[in-house]
């Protein structure tokens, strides 16, 4: 399978007046198109980090990363929806559009489009409160899907989420962006989402994170995650990962 | 409709008659005994007036054409020092926004200016822009610029951390950021800030035709100070309650408005 992106020797130090901060230390990683990589690790390792650098947000100490095509489209989607409370549902959707002056009507039709496939359309002209938390999830990813990414990076997407939401949303998340075959990184702290969701987890050690180990997920009877959780070899991946953490409590 | 929603209607409303027949009663109370202290000399009528003199007063200012005159002074003062107060507040705090390093380089002199008795500039300020119009809007302005400013720049700083992260994932350059985020997310705190900036305006205003009008509400008080005129001075104070309040309330519904 082909790589579409070539991560190699990225370090990241934060420079603070007392001291210099080791966040990332030296982490290669290759991530195949299509593919769901999970990045896993504890609590302040320094995996948002990393996802900061590939959106072009934040800048890495040393090393580099590569895409394997020119000028690709990064998406990004952060820990809480972040929808804008004086726009509508569908403003919302169009705003990363706005912003880069994309908002032609092949590009407004494809949002209403989105909206249309992921059950929004009727709350198109409504706001952000009046929808349950999962539904606001939906937009927030639909704003993103609307720049056509080559790449989706998703910073912990669910963590603000109760935990039945959690598992609806990523089942909708999951659907989504294999349905468009968007290639995806996303950074969680839960091993059980990790493993469901993902074609590979990667697993971080404690900060400075490097890569500790890689687990290409193989489930027999793929599915959505929450089916996947059932598959027979869920807990082997998830013993050996707990144990990778090395969580102490 | 339930019976239920009626009824609890019917409390509500009869709740609200309760509370506006309380507040009117205490007025005309108020008015009443004052007056009757008054007329009969426990209180000494010509330091205290009474409400009757203030009333004939007013109705003579009233017939002169003179109140008009003196309400239009301070009204247009006020406007006027509140337009350009807000406008030039806004556009520092978003200079401010802008250039943090300016803001942490003027941040010790605007709190200085800021805990300054700004009426103590009086004086420099009438020498400086002569005693007329403009120096009561200096006056104004000096009091009410620095709270806008405060205000509407804390507002820009606490916008959602998570948004402006959103924005700039977009690739949105600062003027977008400003003008998708920024302001509307801060929209609230401007609009609360105009009721604080109308009560400081007037506060200058009232200051500076104390200092140097020839017409206005505060010339009426203080002239009415200088001649021993104690009612003209009460009639000024009523005047000018009644006025403040008017504008407050008007600022108000210009807030709901505008935040729906």
């Amino acid at each position: 399978m082909n790589n579409l992106l070539l991560i190699s020797h990225i370090s990241k130090n934060y420079v603070t007046e007392k001291e210099v901060v080791k966040a990332i230390k030296d982490i290669t990683l290759s991530i195949k198109k299509g593919n769901i990589v999970t990045i896993v690790g504890s609590s302040g390792c320094g995996k948002s980090s990393l996802l900061s650098i590939l959106a072009g947000i934040d800048t890495q100490s040393s090393g580099t990363f590569q895409f394997k095509k020119e000028n690709p489209v990064i998406g990004y989607m952060l820990q809480n929806d972040a929808l804008f409370p004086w726009l509508t549902i569908f403003e919302n959707a169009i705003l990363g559009l706005k912003i880069q002056k994309k908002d032609n009507l092949e590009n407004i039709l494809y949002v209403r489009k989105l909206l249309k496939t992921y059950s929004l359309d009727e709350f198109s002209s409504k706001y952000p409160k009046e929808l349950s938390g999962g539904m606001r999830q939906r937009v927030a990813l639909i704003r993103t899907l609307a720049l056509k990414p080559d790449i989706l990076l998703l910073d912990e997407p669910f963590s603000a989420l109760d935990y039945q939401s959690r598992l609806a949303v990523s089942d909708d998340v999951y659907n989504i962006i294999k349905k468009e075959g968007i290639t995806t990184i996303m950074v969680s702290h839960d091993i059980a989402e990790a493993i469901s969701m993902s074609d590979e987890v990667v697993v971080l050690s404690k900060r400075p994170c490097s890569v500790k180990k890689i687990y290409p997920i193989h489930l027999t009877n793929k599915n959505t995650p929450i089916e996947n959780r059932k598959a027979k070899e869920f807990s082997t991946y998830y013993n050996k990962i707990w144990k990778d953490l090395d969580i102490n409590v | 409709m339930s019976k239920e929603v009626l009824q609890k209607r019917r409390e509500k409303k009869r709740q609200k008659r309760i509370i506006l027949f309380s507040q009117f009663f205490l007025i005309f109370l108020f008015f009443l005994s004052w007056e009757f202290l008054t007329s009969q000399k426990i209180l000494n009528p010509f330091i205290f007036s009474s409400p009757s003199r203030i009333w004939n007063t007013i109705l003579g200012l009233i017939k002169t054409g003179e109140l008009w005159g003196h309400i239009l002074t301070t009204l247009y003062e006020t406007i006027l020092s509140f337009g350009i107060g807000i406008s030039l507040g806004f556009l520092i705090a978003i200079l401010l926004y802008e250039l943090p390093i300016l803001a942490k380089i003027v941040d010790p002199f605007l709190t200085m200016l800021n805990s300054l008795p700004k009426v103590a500039l009086g004086p420099i300020i009438i020498l400086w822009t002569g005693a007329n119009t403009k120096s009561i809007i200096v006056m104004a302005l000096l009091i009410n610029l620095i709270v806008s400013i405060l205000n509407i720049y804390n507002g820009f700083l606490g916008v959602d951390d998570m948004k402006l992260k959103l924005l700039q994932t977009f690739g949105a350059s600062k003027k977008q950021i400003l003008r998708y985020l920024i302001i509307p997310e801060s929209k609230r705190t401007i609009l609360s800030s105009l009721k604080i900036n109308i009560s400081m305006t007037l506060i200058g205003v009232i200051m500076g035709e104390f200092l140097v009008s020839k017409k206005g509400i505060g010339y009426l008080i203080i002239y009415g100070t200088q001649v021993f005129n104690l009612t003209l001075v009460m009639s000024g104070i009523l005047i000018l309650i009644l006025l403040s309040f008017f504008i407050y309330e008007c600022i108000s519904f210009i807030e709901k408005k505008l935040s729906n």
